[in-house]
């Protein structure tokens, strides 16, 4: 008898399955590698070699003018995001911890009238957002860019708690309730700390929203309070001077690590999380 | 330590919906164990989350120690409940779940410290303190469940159903346990539950359930042996009361009710009942082991002459199953008694015992025990 851990024949279809995740994983390695190697190449050696040939002289250069010139709207970016993140992340889980345990009537209507936020583009909110900024007074202020991705953010985080929660047992509320705990505390003291997988992946979800964006951040800010998403837009499209592809490399590459970061700290949560309630725990 | 009494509860989710609780309406002594018992669907749950006051009534009025507590929020009644699926707060250690009410309430330190240890002793779970509910058993969740609702020492305990989870052999011991536990304490207990058996073995008081109406209330003997419908006679007692249709005749100022089992017939005498009673349809009402094994006609009881069909041997018993007026009937013997399929039995019945209902409308049939019965072969 043949055990059933034994590892499979390397025959020819496996080969071939090989072969084949092999090339996907190249087809996307590929771009990284381009612009790792380009960021680390002098403009010479770019403008004399091809994408893909190792760099004749492995030069830094590149990186500490690209942090020169992008630290700024880097420094914007997480100014604008970390707040953002966290407040639409907390307001989310409140509204659904409501939604989903204290219902109340037209509740779920609610709920089904928020959902249509997941679905609006972001570009058909620009002209009320902007007009509403502008009565708040909040204008081109990094406030204002925190207060839209908090608000486009809410829709999303409140149907990702809302679904976790409901798929925790109506008892345990009761139980609280009749222990003697409030609505805070049963949240504070029960729920939340039930809840971190899916707090990971709303802060997943929303980090990666809202440091990419560049729409908002294009529309809703100006000047010195941009976000590296528009910097970075706004050195590659620089149109005076040489090309100096080495350093746009980087700059991209500096913008994308905190994205990669919180994927590679708290991404085993993500997956966790987005399937939790599917199984009966 | 209280009395709780319910006084014309009504509860609707909606003024279009059915009532979900009509008219409920009972009392409990200090330190009464009540069972609430029906079918799905009856509201037993429902009235058990108004009294513990998390659902609202609709009409009514919810009292605990003569107090009026319709309007209190559910902390403020201080009752404790143990929920079917436990409810344990599952980032907790046992210890933190026990202690949670307490903490709520800010009680000292030392003395939370205290009731967590002497409850913790009285259901022995001690060694479990620092685990986490999911590191537990069925039958540790229970207890440690259990262990929550001991800990405040309330004015009542609820119980939902708190046995259905836990396999068959836990759920006995733990039945035993939840009784033996308040002949100790001897708080006012409110226990909701389908299971008839356990209805019958804990309850002080049961109150049978359904659509929201109850339909009888009374101590278990008084459900078991005088059931005021239909419904309660067939949803209490297990294998359940035998229905059988009959007519009844009048004979000397005799009521007569006839019984024929395909091979003889008998004339079961049922005193005087009232008039207007022949050529209704009628159930008669038996009991499996109202039915004893008998050489009629012998010692005075009617008697019958019937083919065993079907034989169950559940080892205390052994279950017959003949056909009296086309149905089945189901007669628990000894478990010595030799018989088999095809066999004929002399079966008796004392008239003393039968019940009489009305099988359009369930009610049960006052028959008055005046005559003493006899038998009438024909």
């Amino acid at each position: 008898m043949t055990s059933l851990n034994a590892k499979p024949a390397l025959n020819l279809s496996r080969l071939a399955i090989y072969a084949v995740l092999l090339l996907a994983v190249l087809v996307y390695l590929v771009p990284l590698v381009v612009m790792l190697l380009t960021s680390f190449k002098t403009p010479e050696d770019i403008s004399t070699g091809n994408l893909l040939s190792w760099p004749v002289q492995f030069t830094g250069s590149g990186w500490s003018k690209a942090w020169a010139t992008v630290s700024g709207y880097f420094v914007n970016s997480i100014l604008i995001t970390v707040p953002a993140v966290l407040i639409s992340t907390s307001i989310g889980a409140l509204n659904g911890y409501v939604l989903s345990m204290w219902r109340f009537r037209g509740s779920q209507l609610f709920f089904g009238l928020l959902l249509f936020g997941c679905f609006l583009p972001f570009q058909t909110v620009l002209l009320p957002a902007s007009f509403t900024l502008g009565k708040l007074g909040l204008a081109s202020t990094t406030t204002g860019l925190v207060l839209v991705h908090v608000v486009y953010g809410l829709a999303f985080t409140t149907l990702f708690f809302r679904n976790y929660y409901v798929s925790i047992p109506d008892a345990l509320v009761k139980a609280a309730r009749l222990d003697g705990a409030g609505f805070f505390t049963i949240f504070g003291r029960i729920i939340l700390p039930m809840s971190t997988p899916i707090i990971m992946v709303c802060l997943i979800w929303q980090f990666t929203q809202i440091w990419n964006d560049f729409l908002f951040g294009v529309v809703f800010s100006s000047g010195d309070s941009q976000p590296i998403t528009v910097a970075l837009n706004n050195l590659v499209n620089t149109s005076t001077g040489a090309k100096e592809y080495n350093v746009d490399m980087a700059a991209a590459m500096i913008a994308g690590l905190p994205t990669l970061l919180v994927y590679v700290v708290a991404g085993k949560y993500f997956v966790r999380g987005l399937t939790a309630g599917a199984v009966k725990g | 330590m209280a009395t709780l009494e319910l006084r014309n509860v009504h509860k609707t989710y909606g003024s279009g919906l059915p009532d979900t609780l009509k008219d409920i309406q009972l009392a409990i002594r200090d330190g009464e164990f009540l069972i609430l018992v029906g079918p799905s669907g009856c509201g037993k749950s429902t009235l058990m989350n108004c009294i513990a006051g998390l659902e609202s009534i609709s009409g009514g009025a919810i009292l605990i120690d003569d107090e009026d507590v319709s309007g209190m929020s559910p902390k403020d009644r201080d009752i404790a409940m143990v929920f079917q699926s436990y409810a344990l707060y599952p980032t907790m250690s046992v210890r933190d779940n026990i202690a949670f009410g307490l903490k709520i309430r800010k009680l000292p330190q030392a003395a939370i410290d205290e009731e967590v240890a002497r409850v913790a002793k009285l259901l022995q779970i001690e060694h479990l303190l620092g685990r986490k509910p999911g590191q537990l058993s069925g039958g540790q969740q229970q207890r440690v469940a259990m262990g929550r609702a001991l800990a405040r020492r309330p004015k009542i305990y609820l119980f939902d159903e708190p046995l259905s989870n836990l396999d068959a052999k836990l759920r006995v011991e733990m039945r035993t346990e939840i009784k033996l536990m308040h002949q100790r304490l001897k708080t006012t207990t409110v226990y909701v539950t389908h299971d008839q058996i356990e209805a019958m073995t804990l309850g002080d008081k049961v109150a049978v359930m359904k659509d929201g109406i109850i339909q009888q209330f009374g101590t278990p003997q008084q459900i078991y042996n005088d059931p005021a419908n239909l419904f309660v006679a067939s949803f209490i007692g297990s294998p359940p009361m035998n229905f059988i249709p009959v007519r009844l005749s009048r004979q000397d100022g005799r009521v007569l009710a006839l019984l024929d089992s395909g091979q003889a017939r008998c004339e079961l005498p049922l005193g005087s009942a009232g008039d207007g009673l022949e050529g209704r349809e009628l159930m008669l009402g038996v009991r499996p082991e109202q039915i004893t094994l008998g050489s009629a006609p012998g010692n005075g009881l009617p008697g019958i002459r019937a083919e065993v069909q079907v034989t169950e041997p559940t080892g205390p018993d052994l279950l017959v199953f003949v056909t009296l007026n086309q149905t089945k009937v189901c007669c628990r013997l000894a478990p010595d008694v030799a018989c088999r399929v095809g066999d004929s039995l002399d079966l008796q019945f004392d008239p003393e015992r039968v019940l009489l209902f009305d099988a359009s409308t369930g009610e049960r049939l006052d028959l008055s025990r005046a005559v003493k019965p006899d038998a009438v072969p024909v």
